[in-house]
C-alpha cells in the first residue's frame, strides 16, 4: 500500500493495464514524452515504448477516429482529451461513432475505449477548461459515465473502466488531482462501473453527489451534524448508468435528500437523480428533493469561481430547507 | 505595383506550379483505346473479364435498387450508376484482409468484399441484421457523417501497422466531403504516422445540389493530399484501368510502409444523390448528363474488351440475368428476416452485461412483445 494522490492512482491505473494488456495502447496531445500536461501518463512511454504510449497530431476529432479504428483492430485505446472543455470537437467521434459501434453493428464490433479527460473548476484555468460538460455524454445512449473523487476509487474505476468492452468516459476532477493522498493498494484491484458508494452513513438527510461537490458535501455533513443532523453522503461514482438501487436505499432510511452537482442546474444529472426518485420512493420522502448547482450561465471567468462554484455552505443551506421543510 | 515588388515570392505562381502538375491520370480512353500503355496494370484476361463482370453486376443492381426503392421494398438508397470504374476498380485493388470504411453510396464495394447481398438490402430498409457483419469479413457498415470513415480509416491504418500485418485500410469519400474537418484530420493523422491507408475521393462533381466549385478553390481535390503532405494522384474516374492502376500503386506503396495516398476519381453519378426525394433536374442539364454519358466506364471497358476478344452480348447478358435472380433471391431473403423488437435493440447495446436501465426496460418490452 502506497499513500497516492488521485492523479498518481491514474497514472498508476494506466501502468497496471498496460503491464497485463499488451492491446491497451494510451495517446493523446502531449502524453508522450511530455507525460501529460498534469503528469497523469508521467513515465508511462519510458517503461512501455512509444508503440505503446504516444503523441498525436493536435485534433481531438482525430484522436476520437484513431481510437475507433484502433478498436477495429483489436486495441483497447486509452485516449486522452486534454481538457472536457474540448469535447465539442470530438462530440461525432464519442457520441456519434463510438457509442453506436455494438449497435450499428448488431453486436458484432466493440468499442472498448476509455477517454480520460480533465475537468472541473476551483484552479482557476482559462476558458473551456472546466466546464462540467458530463450531462452532454450521460444523455448519449451506449457510453458509461465515470467521475471519481477519490484516489482509490480513481485506480478500481479506471482498471474497469479500460477492462470495459463498452466506451467510458473517465472524467478526472482537476481540483482532487492532487488535493489529498490516500492508501491506493499496489496491485491490480476493479470497483464495478454503475455501483455507487456511500462515503459517509447517516439517518436523517442523503446529500447524493459526485466529483468534488464529493469532499464539499462531506464538509457540508460535518457542518449539519455540529448541529445535531446525521447526513449520510452518497458518492455516485458512475453518472451513467446511474446506481438506482444504492441511492433509493439511502432515500428510504433517511427520507429526506438533496442531489448536489458542481455543474449548472439545467446541466450535469441532477435532474435524472431526482425523477428516479420521484419514481421509486416518492413515498418515502418527507419534503421535495431539492438540488445545489450552479446557476444557469456560462461557466465563469477564472475572477469569479469563488462566487459561481457551488460549497459546502451552500450545500448546508439547501440541507437545512430540506430538514426544516 | 505587388507583383513589381514580389518577384522573388508569388504565391500565385506557385499555386498555379502546383495545380499544374496533377494531370489527369487515364490509360483507357473514351474509345476504349489504351492511351498510356507504360501504366497499363497488364491485368490477366480472368481478371479483366472478372471486373467487367462486376461492373455490369453494378450497374444492374442500381437499376434494380431504384425500381425496387420506388416500389417500396428497399429503403435509403444512394444511386452509383457511373461510379462503377471508381468503385470497383478501385476495390478490385484490395486483398480479402484489407479493411474498407464505406461512405453511404460505397454499398457495391462491401458486396463484393464479401457482404451477403441480402444484408446490403436490408441494410437499406433499415434492419439490424444488415449490419451484422459476417465472422472475417473487414468492414464498416456504411458511414452516414461525411467525415467520419476518414479519421476512422486513420486509426485502423495504424492498427495495421502496429500490428505488422501487410493490409491497408481502404475509405472513400465524396467531393462535398472534402470540405470536412474530419476529411483533412485523417489525412494528416495517417500522414504523421506514415499508416498503409488509402482515402479515395470520388469526385462526381455535385454534392446533393451543389457543385464542385462551391466546394473549394482548389483547381483540384487531389491537391489537398499536399496539406498532409502525402502523394495524391487525380484519376479519371471512368477508367477501370487507371483507377485500378493508381490503386493498387497506393496498396503497394502503403504495405511498404511508405504511408497513405490521396486519391482522386473523377467520375459522375448519373442518378439523383439520393432515392429520398431529390431531383437533378434542379441543378444540372441534360447537357452535362450527355457530356458524362460518352465517357461511361462500362461502354469503353466494354469495347476494350471486345476487341481483346474477351466479352461479348452474350457474356454480358449472362451476367445481366445472374444479377437479377440474385437480386430477386436476396430480396426474398430479405424479407424473410423477423421484424425487430425493441427487445433487439436492447441486445445490442452494450457489449456485456446489460445496465440497470436496459435491464429494466428489457423485461418492460419482454412483457409487452409476449402479449
Amino acid at each position: 500500500m502506497a499513500q497516492l494522490t488521485m492523479i498518481q492512482a491514474i497514472t498508476d491505473a494506466m501502468r497496471t493495464e498496460l503491464k497485463n494488456d499488451e492491446n491497451v495502447l494510451v495517446f493523446g496531445e502531449d502524453v508522450g514524452k511530455n507525460g501529460g500536461v498534469f503528469r497523469a501518463t508521467e513515465g508511462l512511454q519510458k517503461e512501455f515504448g512509444e508503440e505503446r504510449v504516444f503523441d498525436t497530431p493536435l485534433a481531438e476529432s482525430g484522436i476520437g477516429g484513431l481510437a475507433i479504428g484502433l478498436a477495429l483492430t483489436g486495441y483497447r485505446p486509452v485516449m486522452e482529451l486534454q481538457f472536457f472543455g474540448f469535447l465539442f470537437e470530438v462530440m461525432d467521434s464519442v457520441s456519434g461513432q463510438a457509442a453506436r459501434m455494438s449497435f450499428r453493428s448488431a453486436g458484432k464490433l466493440k468499442a472498448p475505449i476509455t477517454i480520460r479527460s480533465p475537468f472541473g473548476g476551483g484552479v482557476a484555468t482559462p476558458e473551456m477548461h472546466a466546464d462540467s460538460l458530463e450531462g452532454l455524454v450521460a444523455a448519449q445512449p451506449g457510453l458509461k459515465v465515470v467521475i471519481p473523487s477519490t484516489p482509490y476509487d480513481a485506480k478500481g474505476l479506471l482498471i474497469s473502466a479500460i477492462k470495459d468492452d463498452n466506451p467510458v468516459i473517465f472524467l478526472e476532477h482537476m481540483k482532487l488531482y492532487r488535493s489529498f493522498r490516500q492508501e491506493v493498494p499496489e496491485e491490480e484491484y476493479t470497483i464495478p462501473l454503475g455501483k455507487a458508494d456511500v462515503k459517509r452513513e447517516g439517518t436523517d438527510l442523503s446529500i447524493i453527489t459526485y466529483g468534488a461537490m464529493v469532499q464539499e458535501s462531506l464538509k457540508a455533513a460535518e457542518a449539519l451534524e455540529k448541529d445535531g443532523h446525521s447526513v449520510e453522503v452518497v458518492d455516485l461514482r458512475t453518472i451513467q448508468p446511474l446506481d438506482v438501487e444504492t441511492i433509493i436505499a439511502s432515500v428510504e432510511k433517511t427520507n429526506r435528500a438533496i442531489v448536489v452537482q458542481e455543474a449548472q442546474r439545467q446541466a450535469g444529472i441532477a435532474a435524472n437523480v431526482v425523477s428516479e426518485i420521484m419514481e421509486r420512493a416518492v413515498l418515502s420522502l418527507e419534503a421535495p428533493v431539492l438540488r445545489v448547482t450552479a446557476p444557469d450561465t456560462i461557466y465563469p471567468f477564472a475572477q469569479g469561481e469563488n462566487t459561481w462554484l457551488p460549497k459546502a455552505d451552500d450545500i448546508v443551506a439547501t440541507a437545512k430547507k430540506v430538514l426544516e421543510f | 505595383m505587388a507583383a513589381e515588388k514580389n518577384k522573388q515570392f508569388d504565391p500565385t505562381s506557385v499555386l498555379h506550379e502546383i495545380e499544374e502538375k496533377f494531370e489527369m491520370f487515364q490509360i483507357l480512353n473514351e474509345d476504349g483505346k489504351i492511351v498510356n500503355k507504360e501504366s497499363d496494370p497488364k491485368l490477366s484476361d480472368e481478371d479483366l473479364t472478372e471486373l467487367m463482370e462486376r461492373m455490369v453486376y453494378t450497374r444492374i443492381l442500381d437499376q434494380r435498387s431504384i425500381a425496387l426503392n420506388r416500389q417500396g421494398r428497399l429503403g435509403f438508397y444512394a444511386p452509383t450508376a457511373g461510379q462503377e470504374a471508381s468503385q470497383l476498380a478501385s476495390h478490385f485493388a484490395l486483398e480479402k484482409d484489407d479493411f474498407i470504411l464505406p461512405g453511404y453510396r460505397d454499398v457495391p464495394q462491401l458486396i463484393f468484399h464479401g457482404l451477403p447481398l441480402h444484408m446490403a438490402f436490408l441494410w437499406s430498409r433499415g434492419h439490424f441484421l444488415g449490419s451484422e457483419i459476417p465472422e472475417g469479413l473487414n468492414i464498416f457498415p456504411p458511414q452516414i457523417i461525411i467525415g467520419a470513415q476518414y479519421v476512422q480509416a486513420a486509426g485502423v491504418a495504424l492498427g495495421f501497422q502496429k500490428r505488422g500485418t501487410k493490409s491497408v485500410v481502404m475509405t472513400y469519400t465524396g467531393d462535398g466531403g472534402t470540405s470536412q474537418g474530419d476529411f483533412y484530420e485523417g489525412l494528416n493523422f495517417a500522414g504523421a504516422f506514415r499508416s498503409p491507408a488509402i482515402f479515395v475521393v470520388q469526385n462526381n462533381q455535385f454534392a446533393i445540389s451543389t457543385p464542385r466549385e462551391v466546394q473549394t478553390a482548389a483547381k483540384t481535390l487531389a491537391q489537398k493530399g499536399i496539406a498532409a503532405g502525402i502523394p495524391s494522384i487525380l484519376v479519371d474516374g471512368m477508367d477501370p484501368l487507371a483507377v485500378y492502376a493508381a490503386t493498387k500503386d497506393a496498396r503497394e506503396r502503403a504495405v511498404n510502409g511508405e504511408g497513405p495516398t490521396l486519391i482522386e476519381t473523377m467520375c459522375y453519378r448519373y442518378g439523383p444523390h439520393t432515392m429520398a426525394g431529390d431531383d437533378p433536374t434542379r441543378y444540372r442539364t441534360s447537357d452535362i448528363d450527355n457530356e458524362w454519358e460518352k465517357r461511361d466506364p462500362i461502354v469503353r471497358f466494354r469495347t476494350y474488351l471486345e476487341g481483346k476478344k474477351l466479352w461479348n452480348e452474350e457474356k454480358e447478358n449472362e451476367v445481366i440475368e445472374r444479377a437479377k435472380q440474385e437480386i430477386k433471391d436476396a430480396i426474398k431473403q430479405a424479407d424473410q428476416a423477423p421484424k425487430q423488437k425493441v427487445t433487439d435493440f436492447l441486445k445490442i447495446m452494450y457489449a456485456g452485461d446489460m445496465p440497470y436501465n436496459l435491464q429494466e426496460q428489457f423485461d418492460i418490452y419482454t412483457e409487452k412483445e409476449s402479449k
